[in-house]
């Protein structure tokens, strides 16, 4: 059975760094994975979403609407944005971050206050303030891979060793806090 | 050794496997990583940024004539750049094997247009392979190039968007060297006068029917039928695995791989065993035609999505009439995310003054600096593709001479790597044709867009060798243009001092900013020659603010106006400290922040 995974956020957030991680041990652990990530012109502070599908044999790269078993959200709003390409009874985490967009920086639009509520409503959210987490765990950019554990946990993928996955992917000096901030994240979601 | 690889990256690694000793492209989404990772291959292969896709294909022409196997790769409109020499080719043949990639953009990601660029399969008679995965990449390139040596011809690989930038498990294999052969001179065949290309236009005709024989055959056309089944479905590449998705294993598939010559009877057995035929491809009707020509009805283009990418929820929708269930909502609480220039962004200045200009018409061109056509600067009227900005001021101007209309004035604005790419030839054009238009060549060291790609410009090639920069002023002036002024584009007197010193002059004008890109990484001569750059941070005075707006007005995502306070911040973990704000502060309460 084919799972899907949606990772959103704004571009430079380091979607993609924790995508890597996560279809590099997808494979170790002996699955087929697709992964699809869109590069260019959105990267320059636009919506960003890396797709990964893994399972015994996967063929499209893409998520459909109402296709994701989980959305991993970096930022508020972006979990909204996404919300409808999740399954019915799926899960979403969200950091809670919020990254204003142009409309809003140039008060044209309002950053709706409410978003995160909104959201929960609609559907199982797990939302936590990864990014002061992060700082707290030495370095803000490890928000990634909190995010990436706390996504591990809740689809049961403890098994992997991410550990070792993180050694060797990740430059020396950020693999202790990774590992840290890996655990701290696994450690958010019952 | 299983890697996990996106299309681009196993593309790379087929060159790699193929013997390949010489690659030349130049960058585009959404082809710009095969030769990026090409280039990592430093002991094996030359790779180099070629100034267009034009010069990167007649130098792959070149190297495979004097006996190498050589690889260029572009986006779609890149190969209409290259086409001229491409077509060329098709009729000259190879001596080392030559494979081009075509990276098509179905959804228009990052790109002027949709084009399908099978068509050039036909139209220049040079076969095509269509890969659906990662692993397919890599197998077809090293297939490729067997072809194109068997043959004597080009191949083409035809990717899209969703094909090179998604990721998957790739078995990799040994690289097979295979040398360089040797150069007889041989001059019937690669010499394109009309005696000898006569004689290669009927060799070319032999040639097609040949590979149509071959494509029959081929392994790389896969038909998976399914007892009972009804209907059957023919497609290529990413489309095979949507269809896939949606229609699963209750229907047979004939998946085509050698997309040209197209392989008629193959199509037409599949066609025979079904009720009902779909086709699926993104784009035009290729294998449609092909189909109907054969005689068969079948459901594609009238039925499925021709514009836009063909994925997964598209094919469902129009087949179950809805989407899978999901979560409905009203959206009015998600405000759009546009990109922008990034905070630092050396465009940004530049374009915030010639935007407030209503008398200057400007001719933009493709580069980041293309989101100036939007809020918040408003400044640009039209461009076209990539180089075009100096032709179309300079026939624009012509037309307001004949209108005798000197209120108004047309400004080109062109990027560095840009202006080397074709933007060099339309200034020519400028000098030549005595041209009114001004000639604004945005230079930040870089090719920034497509993710920092070196340029003639940057002084280093590709593979990291530092070589000579060609500057930008000099050429201007050795092109014919006499007046030539270099500014910093971040100092707004600066922009706006040029820009009247142009207006003042009757004749061709270049203007130069000069200033790095943010996301630069800076060479040894960016730091010599850069004060200070990117060093410094700005903030804003809460008690002298009075909440005008003209700050936000700059468009620089590191500024947010904070609608209950009525007053403007700065974020200080994105600012750089360009200063474009604080020179548009009408109180001076933006200032350097102390250390």
């Amino acid at each position: 059975m084919t799972k899907s995974i949606l990772l959103v956020g704004v571009g430079g957030q380091g979607t993609i760094t924790a995508s890597k991680l996560l279809t590099i041990g997808l494979m170790e652990a002996g699955y087929d994975i697709k992964m699809s990530e869109i590069h260019g012109m959105s990267q320059r502070g636009g919506s960003v979403s890396s797709q990964v599908r893994y399972g015994d044999k996967v063929f499209s790269p893409v998520i459909e609407v109402g296709g994701a078993d989980i959305i991993v959200s970096f930022e508020k709003m972006e979990a909204l944005r996404w919300l409808d390409h999740l399954k019915i009874g799926g899960k979403v985490l969200v950091a809670e971050t919020e990254i204003n967009p142009m409309p809003v920086l140039n008060g044209k639009a309002e950053y709706a206050k409410d978003v995160l509520e909104f959201t929960k409503k609609l559907a199982d959210v797990t939302s936590f303030d990864a990014m002061n987490m992060a700082k707290d765990l030495g370095n803000e950019k490890c928000m990634n891979v909190i995010l990436l554990g706390a996504l591990v946990k809740s689809m049961g993928l403890e098994e992997i060793n991410w550990e070792s996955i993180i050694e060797s992917n990740v430059k020396e000096k950020f693999v202790e806090l990774n590992k840290k901030a890996l655990k701290f994240g696994m450690d958010l979601v019952k | 050794m299983k890697k996990l690889f996106t299309g681009n990256e196993a593309i790379a690694r087929g060159v790699y496997e193929a013997g390949v000793v010489y690659a030349s492209s130049y960058p585009g989404t959404p082809s710009t990583e095969i030769l990026d990772n090409i280039a990592k291959y430093k002991d094996d292969i030359l790779a180099e940024w070629a100034n267009n896709e034009k010069v990167a294909m007649e130098a792959v022409t070149g190297a495979s004539i004097l006996g190498a196997r050589t690889f260029s790769s572009a986006k779609h409109v890149g190969i209409n750049v290259a086409s001229d020499p491409l077509f060329a080719a098709a009729y000259s043949g190879v001596n080392g094997g030559m494979v081009i990639v075509t990276c098509d953009e179905p959804g228009q990601h990052s790109s002027q247009n949709e084009q399908d660029n099978r068509h050039y399969a036909e139209f220049a008679k040079i076969p095509m392979f269509e890969p659906a995965s990662s692993q397919e990449c890599k197998d077809m390139v090293v297939e490729a190039y067997e072809l194109s040596e068997k043959y004597d011809c080009p191949v083409f690989i035809r990717m899209t968007t969703r094909v090179c930038h998604s990721k998957g498990i790739v078995e990799c294999g040994e690289r097979k060297e295979v040398g360089i052969k040797e150069y007889v001179k041989n001059a019937k065949k690669y010499v394109t006068v009309p005696v000898n290309s006569k004689v290669r236009r009927r060799l070319l005709e032999e040639r097609m029917i040949e590979l149509k024989k071959v494509a029959e055959n081929s392994p790389l056309n896969i038909s998976e039928i399914v007892e009972d089944s009804k209907v059957g479905i023919i497609t290529s590449g990413m489309c095979y695995n949507y269809a896939k998705e949606v229609f699963g294993n209750e229907v047979s598939y004939l998946k085509i791989g050698f997309s040209y010559p197209l392989p008629s009877k193959t199509i037409k057995d599949f066609c025979e065993k079904f009720d009902e035929i779909y086709v699926l491809e993104e784009n035009d009707m290729f294998l449609e035609k092909e189909v109907r020509v054969l005689g068969f009805d079948c459901k594609g283009n009238n039925f499925f999505p021709f514009m836009g990418e063909m994925t997964p929820d598209r094919i469902r929708k129009v087949v179950d009439g809805k989407n899978l269930d999901a979560i409905e909502y009203e959206k009015d609480k998600v405000v759009p995310r546009p990109p922008a220039l990034c905070a630092g962004c050396p465009h940004r200045g530049f374009y915030y003054e010639l935007g407030k200009r209503k008398d200057i018409i400007v001719a933009g061109d493709i580069g980041c600096y293309s989101l100036a056509w939007a809020e918040p600067y408003n400044a640009m009227d039209f461009n076209t593709a990539m180089g075009g900005a100096p032709g179309l001021a300079h026939g624009g101007s012509q037309v307001l001479k004949m209108k005798g209309d000197t209120d108004k004035r047309i400004f080109a604005t062109i990027g560095d790597s840009t202006f080397f790419h074709t933007g060099i030839n339309g200034m020519i054009d400028m000098a030549y044709n005595g041209s009114n238009a001004v000639l604004c060549i945005l230079d930040n060291r870089i090719t920034a867009m497509t993710g920092h790609q070196q340029n003639p410009g940057s002084g280093y090639t590709l593979q990291g060798k530092e070589t000579k920069i060609l500057e930008i002023e000099p050429i201007v002036k050795s092109c014919g243009i006499d007046h030539v002024r270099t500014i910093n584009p971040n100092d707004l007197k600066e922009v706006n001092d040029a820009i009247d010193w142009a207006l003042g002059i009757d004749g061709p004008v270049v203007i130069i900013t000069r200033w790095p890109c943010v996301l630069k990484k800076l060479s040894a001569q960016d730091k010599s020659e850069f004060d200070n750059v990117f060093k410094t941070k700005n903030v804003i005075d809460q008690d002298k603010c009075i909440g005008c707006k003209k700050g936000t007005s700059v468009g620089c995502p590191a500024i947010i106006f904070d609608k209950d306070k009525k007053k403007a911040r700065i974020d200080s973990s994105s600012c750089v400290g360009c200063d474009v704000c604080s020179q548009v502060c009408p109180v001076g309460a933006i200032v350097k922040e102390e250390k």
